[in-house]
């Protein structure tokens, strides 16, 4: 498990701004980086919908962020809810794992509806 | 706005022997991925060479944006009613919002926003040489919107399918909003049109002006254009720059005759054995010495920039003094 949303894809020392380079950039607080830490937004479209993904931005504080992603992700009315979450605290799983994450649900096929051969006469199930 | 279908060094390029061989397993799952049109996402493999262009592409284009809201930003106090202010001042804003999404994209690459501006600061890092031409009148405002944004979109549109899923995306969201700009631009002028001969004069002066720099935006013709190969191949660009260019070419002079403007080429005609436009040759020398930092407004440009990063250092400092102080209450009621 990883637990930077966009690692740095180079091996370590490659970056190209070494004080800034990942992960301790993104993991760290306020004044200890010259960059004010990263939040990841997210905007839910309309009410009954999820929230859903739609960016990133620089923010001192979660207020600041808020009130930031209202203005760079929101300025024709694209959302009625924002959540915005500190990018260093999320979780993802690493792309080298997907094989051993994910691949073990691809031979449950009688999972899914079609699976299952029904008479026609007995309509929509 | 506004990308520039150039990738401008904005360096001496490093050495490709310094650039460690890839791992043949891993750049080969790269190359499928890319002949089967995927996305590469963050967190993928990917050469190097690939990152180091991407970096440089979307920084750039995201260093044009924000430059981009200068010459606009130049009428903003005095637009010539409240409407027009206001569409203007939603305009430019649109491009701040446009730079923040590209350098959201840029920075998944692993690149700090702090480096990224410092680049653009100290002169290293290239910007659209569009924005480096002054906006002399009230059309000229117009005018940019129409002929700008409107060759921006046609370089835009295809790197909405590029093949790093970030900036792809980004771009998505960029092309949504454009079309008003365009619109906004092309409306503006055709009120013009319709006012005095002055003003009709005037309209026509601001196209005799952008036109030339505008073709120049789709960047070097295809044949003295040595990175679009390797672009191709990885996905980052999808339509040639010679072909760009006559799209907008053709699609610009109906349009053209519709507002009443003249455009100030002699040679541009309708060929019918192309089914295309002829035009005439652009001024290249003028095009190179624009990019390398003597058009009309670079140092202008870059003076107000950095001038803007200085003054607004206060700002900056005391959000973060805010935010400690916040933090600092919460954990001694915590306590």
């Amino acid at each position: 498990m990883s637990t930077r949303p966009h690692p740095n894809p180079l091996p370590e020392g490659e970056g190209a701004d070494k004080q800034n380079s990942l992960p301790s950039r993104r993991g760290a607080g306020v004044g200890a980086a010259r960059d004010w830490p990263l939040w990841e937004v997210f905007v839910r479209s309309k009410q009954g919908l999820e929230h859903k993904h739609c960016g990133s931005l620089h923010a001192v504080d979660a207020q600041q962020a808020l009130q930031m992603a209202r203005d760079v992700y929101t300025r024709r009315q694209e959302g009625v809810s924002i959540w915005v979450v500190p990018s260093s605290t999320i979780t993802a799983s690493e792309p080298d794992d997907k094989p051993a994450f994910f691949e073990p649900m691809a031979d449950k096929i009688y999972r899914h509806p079609t699976f299952y051969t029904i008479p026609d006469e007995v309509g929509h199930m | 706005m506004y990308t520039q279908s150039l990738d401008v060094p904005d360096g001496p390029a490093p050495a490709l022997a310094a650039v460690a061989a890839a791992p043949d397993a891993l750049q080969t799952r790269f190359d499928e991925k890319i002949d089967a049109d995927q996305k590469i996402e963050p967190q993928d493999w990917m050469p190097e060479a690939y990152r180091r262009t991407l970096v440089r592409q979307i920084s750039q284009h995201a260093h044009s944006e924000i430059i981009g809201m200068q010459p606009e930003g130049n009428w903003i106090s005095r637009a010539p009613s409240l409407k027009r202010k206001a569409i203007l001042l939603a305009k430019v804003q649109d491009e701040g919002g446009h730079g923040l999404y590209l350098y959201s994209a840029a920075e998944t690459l692993g690149v700090g926003r702090d480096s990224l501006l410092d680049a653009l600061h100290t002169g290293k890092a290239k910007y659209s040489s569009i924005f480096n031409y002054p906006t002399l009148l009230w059309a000229d405002v117009g005018v940019i919107g129409w002929l700008v944004d409107g060759a921006a979109i046609m370089n835009q549109v295809p790197i909405c399918r590029c093949s790093y899923g970030p900036y792809a995306r980004a771009m998505i969201r960029i092309c949504k909003e454009e079309s008003f700009h365009q619109r906004q631009g092309f409306e503006s002028l055709m009120v013009q049109m319709q006012g005095t001969p002055e003003q009709r004069a005037m309209v026509q002066d601001a196209v005799n002006r952008w036109w030339w720099p505008v073709l120049a935006m789709f960047g070097p013709p295809d044949a003295a254009s040595t990175n679009s190969e390797q672009g191709m191949r990885w996905g980052i660009k999808r339509i040639s720059n010679d072909d760009l260019r006559q799209k907008f070419v053709d699609a610009t002079v109906p349009q053209a005759a519709i507002l009443g403007v003249t455009l100030p080429d002699p040679d541009l005609k309708w060929n019918e054995a192309r089914q295309q436009h002829d035009y005439g040759a652009i001024d290249w020398d003028e095009f190179w010495a624009v990019v390398n930092g003597n058009g009309p407004c670079n140092k202008e440009r870059l003076a107000n920039r950095v001038k803007a990063h200085e003054d607004g250092q206060w700002v900056r400092d005391a959000a973060q003094a805010h935010a400690a102080k916040q933090k600092a209450r919460l954990l001694k009621e915590a306590a």
